[in-house]
């Protein structure tokens, strides 16, 4: 068995963009997925815990009062458009779909409300696209459709998992800008799960890092970069190359490989990585604990972070 | 400067396409008149987004698509119009990593058994427990464990596995390594590891990269020079510093601002030129400069007249009427 998530917890204020920040296997979209309660049964079980929205736990939900969350209240963006459309379905029916079932709309009311949700992404001519099919479209109108479909029903919650990742640089700033403008024009909370240290740097209010299963670091986006309380945000923020900086002689990695998630070390995950690890870090997992006000962290040694500085040595 | 290792003069590849049985054939113009020059020991950056043709160029250096015309001239010979059999021999000295080392590594091979085939298909070790030796010390130089020679690639992680793709480009002792987006796959905390290993090899081995790839900040750190690609054709040649520092071409600008900072403080005060609609298709290509529908600061005379890349400093090129 692999505990894919292990105690995560994190919150979402509305109005508010989150990130959720981690390498590939750390269970950032797990965590997500379990939001809408989209694990397989077969693939996976959420063994404890509660997700409450607005007050209400999503787990003790029946199957159908889940499905009028799901599209209605909580919307879902996803890394790959083109897997997530259906490809035999009109972009049009695709969108009024959702109206009709979920809010209750006529046809006709409803394709109107799609034509509206086409042009508020930006799509031009949507009268035309909306009887075109998803190989119509390009990559990055297939994620502007994907982003007016979460939209349709006005949702007060996005989870955004690697909407821009398989996009290219320029259409990447094009739909984020657009994400961001929604979501402050509509009043939209949204959780963005990325990879991405610069798209988190401009689009997210708070941070989550998560590590092996775990959230290891929390904090504001402008708190977590300038004074990283955790040695892997200190080596992830250490390891990436930056335009804005002069080029640094030498690339300062984080050594060693990920996790195997089915056999974690006893102790802190991180600790076979760390170069500030001590002795207790290989007996006890530390506690998510706060720091600084608003600031938390999961490392035994956070106190001696306070002093080292994330930039390195520099050169041209 | 130290000697030419390699020449693409010209390069074009066109793929025909057949739109329907009674329309007229149209061609993918995937690259259109691309030439560069890499010195030995040099890093050239290929950057460029989707379907800029930076990949095809790569494959047809490579040979491994034949171009429909220009020239691809490596250590003083002439490859397009080599014969088979003497290309293969000049394949040895010209190298490949993928971006995706799951895919071109052999499932059913172990590690020892990947690295030792190249050796004796081409002769350069015989003797098993030469090539023995010879892969150990393959293991050690990209920087794995003996213990690796006996895993099958599904037991390694995405960092080793292209470290293993690393070890077998390194086999053939190579003079030229094509790198095609060979860290886009892996996790941040990995893609620092393979940098450094490949500037490590590069000054042990006096090797030379064309380093292909879409990420502007991996390509600054690594390379010499860099050359800019858009819908087939270059945009902007030149050293990293000049072309970083002060880029000509408005596509290299819009390109630039387009890359996230991870430092909230400095985004939230940064100015961005987001360019409007997307690349063309290569089919139909637009008239004049390629950019011109989507420049922020095209003029009519864009529309009419194709640029031509000129030398607008010393040592740096744009394709730009207003550069």
């Amino acid at each position: 068995m692999v505990r894919a998530v292990d105690g995560v917890s994190w919150d979402v204020q509305a109005g508010e963009t989150v990130a959720l920040v981690g390498e590939s296997g750390c269970g950032k979209s797990v965590s997500a997925l379990s939001v809408m309660r989209l694990v397989d049964e077969a693939a996976g079980r959420i063994e404890s815990g509660e997700i409450l929205y607005k007050g209400r736990n999503l787990l003790t939900l029946t199957e159908e009062q889940m499905r009028s969350v799901r599209g209605r209240e909580i919307a879902m963006i996803f890394q790959e458009p083109m897997t997530s459309l259906n490809p035999v379905l009109s972009i049009g029916r695709q969108l009024t779909e959702g109206l009709e079932i979920h809010m209750k709309m006529k046809p006709p009311e409803a394709r109107s409300r799609a034509l509206e949700l086409l042009a508020m992404v930006g799509i031009p001519d949507p009268e035309r696209r909306l009887d075109q099919y998803p190989h119509h479209f390009s990559g990055g109108m297939r994620q502007r459709m994907m982003i007016a479909m979460a939209l349709a029903c006005n949702p007060s919650l996005i989870l955004a998992d690697e909407p821009t990742t398989a996009l290219d640089v320029t259409i990447q700033a094009q739909i984020l800008e657009l994400l961001r403008d929604l979501a402050r024009r509509l009043g939209v909370a949204m959780l963005i799960i990325t990879h991405n240290l610069g798209v988190v740097a401009r689009y997210a209010d708070r941070v989550n890092v998560m590590y092996a299963g775990r959230i290891i670091e929390r904090a504001t986006a402008a708190e977590l970069y300038a004074r990283p309380r955790h040695p892997y945000t200190l080596g992830l923020l250490r390891s990436v190359p930056r335009l804005d900086e002069p080029r640094r002689a030498r690339l300062a990695p984080i050594e060693g490989q990920p996790p195997d998630m089915t056999r974690l070390p006893p102790g802190c995950s991180f600790a076979p990585r760390c170069a500030f690890r001590v002795e207790r870090c290989a007996v006890e997992a530390p506690p998510l604990e706060v720091v600084h006000p608003g600031h938390l962290s999961a490392c035994w040694e956070a106190k001696r972070l306070a002093q080292v500085e994330v930039a390195t040595e520099a050169s041209s | 400067m130290s000697e030419v290792l390699l020449e693409v003069r010209d390069l074009v590849k066109h793929f025909p396409v057949r739109t329907g049985l009674r329309r007229p054939a149209l061609s993918v113009k995937a690259i259109d008149g691309v030439s560069f020059t890499l010195h030995r020991g040099e890093t050239l950056g290929l950057v460029g987004e989707s379907g800029c043709g930076k990949t095809t160029t790569g494959r047809c250096v490579l040979l491994l698509e034949r171009p429909t015309s220009g020239q691809v001239v490596f250590e003083g010979t002439e490859l397009t119009t080599l014969p088979e059999e003497k290309m293969r021999a000049m394949r040895r000295r010209m190298q490949v990593i993928f971006q995706d080392p799951y895919s071109s590594l052999n499932p059913r091979m172990t590690v020892a058994q990947i690295l030792a085939e190249p050796l004796k298909v081409h002769g350069l070790v015989t003797g098993k427990s030469a090539r023995a030796a010879r892969v150990q010390e393959l293991l050690g130089q990209v920087g794995l464990l003996p213990q690796h020679a006996r895993r099958y690639p599904h037991q390694l992680s995405g960092g080793q596995r292209q470290r293993v793709g690393i070890a077998r480009a390194l086999a053939m002792e190579p003079a030229l390594i094509v790198c095609d987006e060979p860290v886009s796959a892996l996790d941040v905390s990995i893609q620092a590891q393979i940098v450094n290993l490949l500037e490590d090899l590069q000054k042990r081995l006096g090797l030379t990269y064309l380093f292909i790839a879409h990420d502007l900040s991996v390509v600054r750190h690594i390379s010499d020079r860099v050359v800019v690609m858009y819908l087939g054709k270059i945009a902007e040649v030149a050293d990293r510093r000049a072309l970083y520092e002060e880029p000509l071409h408005p596509y290299t600008r819009a390109l630039l601002s387009a890359v996230p900072i991870p430092d909230p403080k400095l985004e939230a005060q940064r100015e961005r030129t987001v360019l409007r609609g997307e690349v063309p298709s290569a089919l139909t290509p637009p008239s004049g400069c390629v950019f011109h529908p989507r420049c922020p600061i095209a003029v009519p005379r864009c529309s009419a007249e194709i640029p031509a890349l000129r030398e607008i400093r010393p040592a740096h090129w744009a394709a730009c009427h207003l550069a």
